[in-house]
């Protein structure tokens, strides 16, 4: 058994990190009321932004000379694989989550004879992912020194699949993110954005639109843009996600640091009796033998 | 009959403002200026630089976009963009910040003519703005 003196600076210590838990625990929460309040105001702008796609795909009478973006390429050979994770860690299964799911898909694709490429976005992702498929990482960003998602950073990432695409290095791109659902529900999702699926394709085009310039052209400027919504609404849902799932990790964290200390204390107090009792048998002991 | 319809103009982080007493709203659509009343046709497009008027009951209200889309659809105008300033608020220096960055853009050599003409007006846009 271990001594007192031990006990005593496990119990001490113990309790110093449920205090650091605790904190974290309460910063997360802060945050999280923040990042979930700017995760539902940006679901109007890429709502509004689909909707728009979707009828100018509905108006469009030549399928084929559409916009590669929305089209397609014809072929399906390479795949791009954005995983967009967090740049801290301590936040539970969060990050583990969206990397599994991107296993899964990459070691379908290998299955299927495809090819892919894996852009990481945040750094606790690459660190994961490096290990395995580092040859296939092909650019890993970082947005550690921006406090919030903000759009200018989406923009980035959004212009940079552009450019890959259109240099003919890509087939398929889709985002790996967690959707936020509640505190402690995230659901890692994939979605594909090039080429565009639109699966829910309601025909509501009975309302013919006018088109200035053309349908074409407005295409063609618009699913540049949509790429980048896209992006930043995943890094929305994402950062949602993180303070929920840390929240909810620190919660589990500090339980488990009361536990522990409760558990530490009866056996300190236990030894310490043992301790007296001992004692005290010695003492008496000692008197009879006299 | 009223000769109100609504608005609304989204960036990415947020919905920037929506007003329902709006009687007339000018766009710098791409290919010129376009006033838009009620009962407009269904239109879709899009916003080079330059300045939005909404004109309602409470009066008149000026915005810089810098690029966006529009949408009409049954009396409902959506403006979707991602940087947008109300010239109410906006300091000074902001603006001129812009122009800055906008000048510095304008001078590189490797642009193609679309972003040129985009650069040109966004440029000319601040210049009357400052």
């Amino acid at each position: 058994m271990a001594s007192l003196d031990d006990l005593k600076k496990r119990i001490a210590s113990v309790k110093s990190t449920q205090k650091i838990t605790k904190a974290m625990k309460m910063v997360a929460a802060a945050k999280l009321r923040k990042a979930q309040e700017s995760a539902e105001k940006g679901r109007p702008y890429s709502e509004k932004m689909n909707n728009i796609i979707l009828n100018l795909s509905n108006g469009i009478s030549d399928k084929e000379n559409t916009s590669k973006l929305l089209s397609g390429t014809g072929n399906d050979k390479v795949h791009l694989c954005v995983v967009m994770t967090s740049d801290r860690g301590l936040c539970g299964g969060f990050n583990s989550n969206i990397i599994k799911k991107a296993k899964s898909y990459f070691s379908k694709i290998s299955a299927e004879g495809k090819e892919f490429k894996i852009i990481t976005v945040g750094s606790k992702g690459n660190n994961q992912l490096k290990r395995v498929y580092g040859e296939k990482i092909i650019e890993n960003i970082s947005f550690k020194e921006s406090k919030n998602a903000n759009y200018f950073d989406a923009d980035k990432v959004g212009k940079m699949v552009i450019e890959k695409f259109e240099a003919g290095e890509f087939d398929v791109c889709t985002i790996f993110y967690n959707q936020f659902k509640n505190v402690i529900t995230q659901i890692p999702q994939a979605q594909q954005i090039v080429p565009l699926n639109n699966e829910e394709d309601e025909n509501n085009s009975d309302e013919s639109y006018e088109f200035e310039p053309d349908e074409d052209e407005i295409l063609s400027n618009l699913l540049p843009k949509n790429i980048s919504t896209q992006i930043f609404k995943a890094m929305l849902e994402n950062s949602a996600s993180e303070q929920g799932s840390r929240m909810s990790a620190m919660d589990n964290a500090t339980r488990n640091a009361g536990e522990m200390v409760d558990k530490l204390t009866i056996e300190y107090n236990r030894s310490r009796q043992a301790a007296i009792t001992k004692e005290l048998i010695e003492i008496i002991s000692g008197a009879e033998s006299l | 009959m009223s000769e109100e319809f609504k608005v609304e103009i989204v960036n990415p982080e947020k919905s920037f403002l929506s007003k329902e007493d709006v009687t007339e709203v000018v766009v710098p659509a791409f290919e010129g200026e376009m006033g838009i009343l009620k009962d407009h046709i269904s239109i879709i497009s899009f916003l080079k630089p330059g300045i939005i008027t909404i004109h309602s009951k409470s009066g008149e209200e000026k915005f810089y976009v810098e690029d966006g889309i529009v949408e009409f659809k049954n009396n409902n105008l959506s403006i979707l963009t991602s940087s947008i300033f109300n010239l109410n608020e906006v300091e000074k220096n902001k603006l001129q910040n812009l122009l800055k960055l906008a000048e510095e853009e304008a001078s590189k050599s490797e642009v193609n003519d679309q972003t040129k003409y985009l650069v040109d007006q966004k440029i000319e846009v601040l210049r009357s703005l400052n």
